[in-house]
């Protein structure tokens, strides 16, 4: 493994570790969809996002929508990381008071571009972001992250309209493609059909990956540029990655792990045990 | 007396606001002709965007260029930009108090021939509910312009209702966001009003005392928030409170009123406005007949409730 990507798959190993902590410590939370995103945003977090923990409201920065609101730990044990807030906040999760809501609130929490949590609006409101930088002609790269359910809001389609139309080549949308939704696998609830196809005809430039955890994979499809014309990154992942008992399990899309099911988890995820 | 539809005044008043301010960008569904955004269209092309035939995206979209530093104004029909959008509004224009104006035309049961699925009823008891929502609906064309300047100088949402049938252009009033304004004195009963039938209540008032009724009538712009000393003033000076809008008569301007009011113990309320129930086609001036929200009905109503008891 290159450093960089093992440094990431290690930080993506402490980071899970972080998320499911959190969860089992507020009692409630999204476990499944935080671990089948969280590799995708740590590329971009750590790879690829121009942004200063330091300045927040940095108007330069690079732009990011968890349109997919429900995985705010993920964003949660990121932003903690990377300095935005002390790590011992993430304590708060859920609790009265706290600016760590169960769906990101951007009036609370530092770094946090969008308050997200109804599905689809997180994606509008990215496009809507992307256009104004592009009129006002400044380098500033929006990025969005939508679940594969999420894609069945309509509202994700007249985003996804709007962002051709407006030939919007700094946005980039991303799909956590991990087949899971509440109540079964995306096809039993409401088949996507074929996704590619779908974002193609659209306007996108869609760009596939086998394996939505692997940051070489990742890393290089956000390097693609695209030409007058908007990404979409579908990314294959597996909801609950990197702990065996929630892996591929619908189960576990929306209930914390107990005291003793953290323990296990946490033994399976040991920053040095990834192997160089 | 000159009359000019409100969103006819948007129309020019969003045009002057963009002259003076660049942050000003305008949005809409598909209906620039009807809200009168294609002269904003025209004079700035840079800073107007064609959502389409799509609302929601629109009231998303638009929270996504205030975080840029923008300050949209996004216009459609009423019923859509505070119905079909309602949850958008809610979550990403209001909950995060994103600097977002709804300048939303043909509201009411005045939008006339298109019928009831187009007349919104309940726009501003939906906007009411909302925490942090500043809701104003001006009467006039002056009334219009210093709205959209308010809302450009206040940072936060705003909805700015927006009627498409022409209205009597009063004498210049007084305009700040949580301000009531009175249009005139009266001893016997308060008639707090807004919108296009703000002339109503005026003339209702010249009818009324021929009767021997001495109504004040009171300009409620400011929907929320509300001018509550002004409500608490007129209830002790009058003893009777009259609410008029071109609304239902559930969560709008009555209720707003009537809210102030409840703590305060007795204070005899009449509720003119749509009385729970849909618009239908018509010419707006037959529409507002039939709901009894034309001059002539007003007054009768308001006579009969005063000589009751």
């Amino acid at each position: 493994m290159q450093t960089h990507t093992l440094s990431l798959t290690r930080k993506g190993v402490q980071l899970r570790r972080d998320i499911l902590t959190m969860i089992t410590r507020a009692g409630s939370g999204h476990p499944g969809g935080s671990l089948s995103v969280i590799d995708l945003m740590i590329a971009l977090y750590y790879g690829k996002m121009k942004i200063d923990p330091q300045n927040p409201a940095w108007e330069e920065r690079d732009r990011f929508v968890l349109s997919k609101g429900h995985a705010a730990p993920a964003l949660y044990a990121i932003l903690a990381d990377k300095g935005y807030f002390s790590r011992d906040d993430l304590a708060g999760f859920r609790q009265l008071g706290s600016p760590l809501q169960g769906h990101p609130d951007k009036k609370k929490l530092p770094g946090v571009d969008a308050s997200t949590g109804s599905l689809g609006q997180g994606a509008s409101i990215a496009v809507g972001m992307a256009l104004a930088a592009k009129n006002q002609q400044r380098d500033v790269h929006v990025y969005t992250i939508l679940g594969d359910g999420e894609l069945q809001e309509g509202l994700v389609w007249e985003a996804a309209m709007a962002a051709a139309q407006y030939k919007l080549d700094n946005l980039t949308m991303m799909i956590d493609n991990n087949g899971l939704q509440i109540d079964g696998t995306n096809d039993e609830v409401m088949s996507l059909g074929d996704l590619a196809g779908k974002f193609t005809s659209f306007g996108f430039d869609v760009i596939e990956l086998a394996d939505g955890h692997d940051f070489g994979q990742i890393l290089d499809a956000l390097e693609q540029p695209a030409e007058n014309r908007p990404k979409c990154i579908i990314a294959k992942t597996i909801k609950g990655k990197g702990v065996s008992f929630l892996e591929n399990q619908v189960g576990w899309h929306g209930k914390a792990l107990s005291p003793e099911q953290l323990e296990v988890a946490l033994s399976e995820l040991v920053v040095e045990d990834v192997a160089e | 007396m000159n009359k000019l539809a409100t969103r006819a005044a948007y129309g020019d008043a969003i045009v002057a606001a963009g002259a003076k301010n660049e942050r000003i960008v305008v949005m809409d569904a598909d209906l620039s002709h009807a809200t009168m955004t294609c002269g904003f269209a025209a004079a700035y092309p840079d800073r107007f965007f064609n959502a389409g035939i799509a609302e929601a995206n629109m009231t998303a979209m638009a929270v996504g260029l205030s975080e840029m530093g923008y300050i949209p104004f996004i216009s459609t029909f009423a019923i859509f930009g505070t119905g079909r959008a309602y949850e958008i509004v809610r979550n990403s224009v209001a909950y995060p108090h994103s600097n977002v104006k709804l300048a939303l035309t043909h509201a009411g049961i005045t939008v006339g021939e298109d019928g009831g699925s187009h007349a919104s009823i309940e726009d501003l008891a939906l906007m009411r509910a909302i925490p942090g929502m500043t809701v104003l609906v001006p009467c006039d064309e002056d009334q219009t312009h210093k709205a959209v300047q308010a809302a450009v100088e206040y940072e936060g949402p705003v909805y700015i209702r927006l009627a498409r049938m022409p209205s009597s252009n009063l004498a210049e009033q007084p305009f700040a966001i949580g301000k009531g304004s009175v249009l005139r004195d009266g001893q016997d009963v308060a008639i707090f009003t807004c919108g296009l039938l703000v002339a109503t209540a005026l003339e209702a008032a010249e009818q009324l005392a021929e009767q021997g009724i001495d109504a004040a009538v009171i300009n409620m712009y400011s929907i929320k928030p509300v001018d509550r000393k002004l409500i608490h003033q007129y209830a002790r000076k009058c003893e009777r409170i009259v609410t008029l809008e071109e609304h239902s008569v559930l969560g709008g301007l009555g209720d707003a009123v009537a809210h102030e009011l409840l703590a305060n113990g007795a204070c005899p309320i009449l509720k003119l406005g749509v009385q729970d129930q849909f618009g239908q086609s018509g010419k707006p001036d037959q529409i507002l007949k039939h709901y009894r929200l034309d001059r002539d009905s007003v007054c009768e109503d308001i006579g009969s409730w005063m000589r009751r008891d």
